[in-house]
């Protein structure tokens, strides 16, 4: 089981109800980024619509910037990350206009 | 036309409007780094990210140091300022030009540029858009204490976009909007007695513009389109993009450690639609090569074509495209066109600019319409906000 802090910014939060930071908590064990973003579009996108603003190809949607304690998770091993209690994972759009 | 009424927005505003959340700080902080995470700049900190234009890994404090500096750099070598320089920053709310406020306001006392900054907005009068968008600029004013100033399109233009859409619809939205508000930057700032507009333009709003404009085969765009300073003869007013090379995503990541306060929600009228082609493949070769912003760039500056007919050669290095098309050679580093419109003498390629052309079409639909303005300003946006919201 773990529980980490997810955040939808930079306009990302109409597809979670337009509330930017969320409590998660996944009672699995080994829960990596993957399962992470496989959770979030099967159970935290409200409007299954709204998926393909967030994914493409089943993995995060170019042009969102993804953090893991506010380092860029390709640092961190992408998908493969193993999440612990307490994380911040961040989801950033950097599409919207300027 | 109306007259300009400028609404100086006091400090004491409604501090009930200040609805920022910022990001959460981390809690979980590893104790051993390895010797791979290290910044590759100070060697003792950890690596938070990589930047796209050299795939370097840095920390946050290098990261803020290098960001600043060669947009500190960017400023200096193309001399985009002189002391006692009236600068207004076009500020639209969103990440581009809150980050673009705040640097330039770091930068000017950090390095006595002598520059007075204020930030100038536009109200297109869209319902729900830019109310939302006008609240974070006036909380940046308050956070930055900088002068705002607020120019509103109908004041301009005696049409709100609100009014515009329910008359041409929606699908011309952005051909309006973009040279209205143009036009609307420079003559607010006009009207200010302000002969600089800094804008939030990006590398990769740059390199998008390049590719368009090669898919288009657009010769005097192109050219323009990467010039960092542009300015057309007869006007005072000089348009800079100090972030000309700045990436998109390192924009976004310093707002998100600096825990700036910016809006971002798609224009109603424009969703994903505006540019998404472009945006989306310039995404994609990001992916697979970082660097290819800052290429696409440097492709888009060396594309200079041979004038059609020899001309003068301008003393200065200024580059000159006259009505006729002709281009006069000379470093690109400044953009000059030709005459002024004839109906509102703003300056204008043509004989009537962009902006008195679509004014004309749409008064001449408003006379067909019966137009019942209280329904049209707030319902065609809403509406189109609703629908927008179904299909996202
Ligand atoms: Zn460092
Ligand atoms: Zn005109």
């Amino acid at each position: 089981m773990v529980s980490v802090t997810v955040e939808f910014l930079g306009g990302l939060d109409v597809i979670v109800n337009k509330q930017r930071i969320h409590q998660v908590q996944i009672d699995e064990e080994g829960v990596d980024m993957k399962r992470l973003i496989s959770y979030i579009a099967d159970q935290m996108i409200t409007n299954k619509n709204d998926v393909e603003v967030f994914l493409e190809d089943g993995s995060v949607r170019p042009g969102i910037l993804t953090l893991i304690n506010d380092t860029d998770w390709e640092l961190e091993g992408g998908e493969g990350y193993l999440l612990e209690d307490k994380d911040v994972i961040s989801f950033t759009s950097t599409l919207h206009g300027g | 036309m109306g007259q300009i009424s400028k609404r100086r927005s006091s400090v004491s505003f409604d501090y009930s409007a200040m609805s920022f959340t910022p990001p959460s700080d981390p809690v979980n902080r590893k104790s051993e780094i390895k010797v791979s995470q290290l910044c590759e700049l100070c060697h003792c900190r950890k690596a938070l990210l990589r930047r796209p234009k050299n795939l370097q890994k840095v920390c946050k404090l290098c990261f803020f140091h290098v960001f600043e500096t060669e947009i500190h750099n960017t400023i200096v070598s193309n001399k985009l300022f002189h002391r006692g320089e009236k600068v207004a920053v076009g500020a639209s709310g969103g990440k581009d030009s809150t980050v673009l406020a705040y640097i330039l306001k770091l930068l000017n006392e950090r390095h006595d540029y002598g520059i007075e900054i204020i930030l100038l907005s536009i109200d297109e009068g869209i319902i729900g858009y830019r109310d939302d968008s006008l609240a974070t600029v006036k909380r940046n004013q308050v956070q930055y204490n900088l002068p705002l100033e607020i120019v509103s399109y109908r004041d301009l233009y005696n049409w709100t976009m609100d009014e515009i859409v329910a008359c041409a619809g929606v699908r011309n939205s952005c051909t309006y909007c973009g040279v209205f508000r143009r036009q609307a930057l420079d003559r607010g700032a006009a009207k200010l007695g302000i002969a600089h507009v800094v804008t939030g333009h990006n590398a990769d709003d740059m390199a998008e513009t390049v590719l368009m404009n090669i898919f288009r085969g657009d010769v005097a765009r192109l050219e323009k389109s990467t010039a960092i300073i542009t300015q057309s003869t007869g006007s005072p007013i000089k348009r800079s993009k100090p972030f000309k090379y700045s990436y998109q995503k390192e924009i976004v990541l310093y707002a998100h450690y600096k825990k700036l306060d910016y809006f971002s929600t798609e224009c109603s009228y424009a969703p994903e639609a505006f540019r998404g082609t472009a945006r989306e493949l310039m995404k994609n070769l990001e992916m697979q090569r970082p660097s290819c912003i800052l290429d696409i760039i440097h492709s888009g500056e060396n594309l200079v074509l041979k004038p059609k007919r020899q001309k003068k050669i301008s003393p200065s290095e200024v580059m000159e495209v006259r009505s006729d098309g002709a281009v006069s050679l000379g470093r690109p580093s400044k953009f000059v066109d030709g005459n002024t419109c004839e109906r509102c003498g703003y300056l204008s390629s043509n004989k009537i600019c962009k902006a008195c052309i679509l004014l004309e079409g749409l008064e001449r639909n408003r006379a067909k319409m019966t137009l019942d303005t209280d329904t049209s300003t707030g319902g065609a946006a809403r509406l189109t906000r609703e629908l927008e919201r179904l299909t996202f």
